[in-house]
């Protein structure tokens, strides 16, 4: 149950507690690298302090092998940033998770997005064997059963509770569309306290899930951010709406691109016009923004999008 | 039914070398269906064991014969001549087949000839496909008959995750994501509600990978 002493918060996250305020949040993704470098992580960690409340840290994304989340979770909170952990169901089984999560929550991390995981298929070690023992929404409801029941899994007890904010993603792109919402639900059934959604360039879609979300009232049981990823060229526009499973990019931001030199530059513009729309949107509580492999141009996003400076608790 | 592929020729004849007398069997029963192990397909074996031994120099005697069921001590009981006779056993049954071999026949070097794949169906004319992972607790009820555990690739059991686009999975294009069937078969039935419950973590315990399993019929046992 939650503590008396942090005012009835349930991980006391600054992610949590700026979430409460009413602030429109601004978490950003930071992708660990493939060695074991902690330079490369604090250099990446540089570049973002200062221009988003948390940050992720993701877990082998794409199934490529990658320093671990939370060892770079870590590595962050000693340079005073905080951290969000993402965990997938991938690569671990309950045991396993179990004990990151205990593991984490000593180390300090307060926040916890749990996936089920991109397919072993599409990484560097195709012939791992994918474990998926739990499916994201039940890594949900044993964190949450760990965080506000004291209990593992198994239902045995556990000694000092994993304090976690727990996140999730959801893909408002994908089919069955109507089940999505259905899906949120779940969710948040299932302890879900925020939400990070896939890119957002299909804004129309968008707003019609968010219409549902509405009409169910899952806006207000839950804060949802709003996925945000610059596209760097034209290449990664057509790599991203053929190759990229789960995600929608409409022809008119293909065209943008082409008509466009720039490209760089009419990527961040197409970001920012998301950011302006997403705000607009009722139930949208922040944006989540995923540079894949240019964290450099985070910093131009936040700024140019009037979200500086980043409110301090 | 068990589906199962031929192991590569030049697998099967690199570990036959250094034999003089070596029996194929094949089985009658779902490597029969699925082309790969019946009595065409021991012929087919047994001659290009033969023509290959000629090609290189190597006294090869091959015997050849199917069984109505490898993986039954019965069914095998008339090839145990050959067996003992023999250097060396291919079995073409799946791995079942094999092991029936071995236990039957101690200790008679037992060389599987197939890869044994999965338990599926055929749907179309030289088209098997997955349809049962032996997980030991069936939910087929709750998914309108469609099973997530051999069928989705994550085994997912509470619905689809964010790659299922256009009815197919991340995967591949030519597989359908699962959970779309699954949810346009309880929509038809009028049944959504199935997919809105959470459903617990699986048991596992009772699904391959934990032990092996048993089924044990008293009354069948005697004693």
């Amino acid at each position: 149950m939650d503590n008396a002493n942090n005012n009835n918060f349930k991980a006391g996250s600054n992610l949590e507690k700026l979430l409460r305020k009413g602030e429109f949040v601004v978490t950003a993704e930071l992708g660990p690298p493939r060695g074991a470098s902690r330079e490369m992580v604090e250099g990446k960690a540089k570049i973002l302090k200062g221009f988003a409340d948390a940050y992720n840290l993701t877990d082998c994304q794409t199934a490529m092998v990658r320093l671990s989340s939370i060892a770079s979770g870590v590595m962050l909170l000693n340079m005073g940033m905080e951290p969000i952990i993402q965990m997938t169901c991938r690569d671990r089984n309950r045991i396993a998770m179990q004990s990151d999560i205990l593991g984490a929550a000593a180390l300090g991390i307060k926040n916890l997005l749990c996936l089920t995981g991109d397919h072993q298929c599409f990484g560097d070690h195709p012939e791992a064997k994918g474990v998926f023992d739990l499916d994201s929404i039940q890594l949900l409801n044993m964190s949450r059963q760990m965080r506000d029941e004291s209990k593992f899994q198994s239902g045995g007890e556990l000694k000092v509770e994993p304090r976690l904010f727990l996140g999730a993603a959801e893909n408002p792109f994908a089919d069955p569309f109507k089940f999505r919402a259905v899906r949120l639900a779940k969710k948040i059934a299932a302890g879900c306290d925020f939400i990070q959604t896939q890119i957002i360039y299909n804004m129309k879609k968008f707003e019609e899930w968010m219409g549902i979300v509405r009409d169910m009232g899952l806006h207000k049981k839950v804060s949802i951010l709003a996925g945000i990823t610059p596209i760097k060229s034209l290449g990664m526009a057509k790599y991203m709406k053929n190759n990229v499973p789960g995600l929608d990019v409409p022809d008119e931001i293909i065209q943008r691109l082409q008509d466009t030199k720039d490209k760089k530059a009419e990527g961040v513009n197409i970001c920012l016009e998301t950011v302006e729309q997403v705000k607009n949107i009722e139930g949208v509580s922040g944006v989540h923004i995923m540079a894949i492999e240019w964290e450099e141009v985070i910093p131009e996003i936040v700024e140019r999008a009037g979200l500086l400076p980043r409110p301090t608790l | 039914m068990i589906v199962a592929e031929s192991k590569l020729f030049e697998e099967i004849n690199k570990l036959v070398k250094g034999y003089s007398k070596v029996s194929v069997i094949g089985c009658g029963d779902c490597v029969t269906v699925c082309h790969s192990g019946g009595q065409k397909q021991v012929e087919e074996l047994a001659l290009k064991l033969r023509i290959a031994a000629k090609r290189e120099g190597r006294k090869l005697e091959v015997k050849e014969d199917t069984v109505l069921r490898q993986c039954e001590q019965e069914y095998v009981e008339p090839v145990g001549d050959y067996i003992k006779d023999c250097d060396a056993v291919i079995s073409i049954a799946c791995g079942i087949g094999v092991q029936t071999l071995v236990e039957k026949f101690p200790p008679a070097r037992v060389i599987p000839g197939l890869n044994t794949t999965f338990m599926g169906a055929p749907v179309q004319p030289g088209l098997f496909l997955e349809r049962c992972a032996g997980c030991g607790e069936c939910v087929l009820d709750e998914t309108g008959g469609f099973c997530p555990v051999s069928r989705c690739s994550k085994s997912l059991l509470n619905g689809p995750c964010g790659g299922s686009m256009g009815g197919k999975c991340e995967v591949a294009q030519d597989i359908p994501c699962v959970w779309h069937q699954i949810y346009d078969q309880l929509d038809k039935q009028g049944r959504l509600d199935c997919m809105d419950e959470i459903k617990p973590p699986k048991r596992w315990s009772v699904s391959t990978g934990s032990a092996p399993r048993k089924l044990e019929i008293k009354h069948l046992q005697g004693g």
